[in-house]
């Protein structure tokens, strides 16, 4: 009898949909998806006139030279490359208002320069720690302004902060140091 | 005797198909949302470097892609090994950007064309030379907009 009842039975395929989408979920968080992610970055405008001479003040000037041996000169000294963030970070703000760094975040001027035979890679390692340099100023002031971490602030906001510690950055043109053949 | 034609007549029914579309639907769309088409073949050598401070692409029809590395194996025998420019699928000069952006230019809407983007995938190992002029002449074609790709890492202490 018992086994008459089995035969009949249908598989139930009921809990077929709730298995696909255990599968589906399960993928879906494993999988991680490719992007396209980089560092934006705003080239100036190319004119053929040569650049207005303009008077700057040295402290207000943070050079960064990198040569074809991916060495560091920060205004003139040898640095490495993990100290970068923190010097700039120190050299932008000021806190002690040293006679010779920045005035206020509002003068200083971020200027690199290098090498034709610089590696991209060391290129644009320094060009990311200057980057964050500013982005950790930002976060800062976000959160001694407004007590909130800078991606939860309105865009007013935002930019309020970013007028206030503008993003300078020029680069010169490249030496012709290096070249590769 | 009896046993065995009893179970003949009650043959168990086959498993319910009714779910099966959904499943196949549920895959089929699993794998066109994680699917990234590759529209070129790369015929350099890309691996970009790491950085912290990213920018995702947004709107992938307004970005454009140009790569620079060294030839593949496949492409080493008749390029050499010197650090090449690709533009879409073929090898390419720094000459050849004002074009190839005019043609990319003209398949966006007019009033979005602000916001093109040029992505730069990069190898870690060129050096700036050749990536100084392909800024330049990016400059010159009033292509300002720019990304460095690169992969994520954690922000340096």
């Amino acid at each position: 009898m018992a086994k008459k009842n089995r035969m009949a039975n249908e598989i139930n395929a009921g809990s077929m949909a709730d298995i696909a989408f255990l599968l589906l979920i399960f993928f879906l968080v494993t999988t991680t998806i490719a992007e396209d992610k980089g560092v934006l970055v705003k080239l100036p405008q190319w004119s053929e006139e040569p650049p207005p001479e303009l008077k700057l003040n040295t402290r207000n000037v943070y050079s960064v030279l990198v040569n074809a041996q991916n060495q560091l000169l920060v205004r003139g000294d040898v640095m490495d490359i993990k100290d970068l963030k923190n010097n700039a970070k120190i050299f932008i703000a000021n806190p002690q208002k040293l006679e010779n760094m920045a005035e206020s975040p509002k003068n200083a001027i971020i200027s690199i320069k290098n090498d034709r035979g610089t590696k991209y890679q060391t290129y644009l390692e320094v060009y990311n720690e200057l980057k964050s340099a500013y982005n950790e100023l930002w976060e800062e002031a976000a959160m001694v302004k407004f007590g909130k971490n800078l991606d939860q602030l309105s865009n007013a906001q935002q930019q309020e902060i970013r007028n206030e510690i503008p993003l300078v950055l020029s680069e010169a043109e490249p030496t012709k140091f290096g070249e590769e053949k | 005797m009896s046993k065995f034609k009893k179970k003949q007549g009650n043959t168990t029914p086959g498993i319910s198909t009714a779910s099966l579309p959904d499943i196949v639907f549920m895959l089929l769309f699993f794998f066109m949302v994680v699917t990234k088409m590759r529209d070129t073949e790369l015929m350099v050598k890309v691996n970009t470097p790491q950085a912290s401070e990213l920018t995702k692409l947004e709107k992938k029809t307004l970005v454009n892609f140009i790569f620079i590395g060294r030839p593949t194996d496949k492409f080493k025998a008749k390029f050499g090994t010197k650090p090449q420019i690709q533009l879409g699928d073929k090898y390419a000069s720094v000459d050849d950007i004002p074009l190839f952006l005019a043609k990319h230019k003209a398949s966006v809407p007019e009033g979005q064309r602000q916001s093109i983007i040029s992505s730069l995938k990069i190898d870690n190992d060129v050096t700036m030379g050749i990536v100084g002029d392909l800024k330049t002449s990016l400059r010159k074609a009033g292509q300002l907009k720019i990304n460095y790709s690169a992969k994520k890492r954690e922000r340096t202490k």
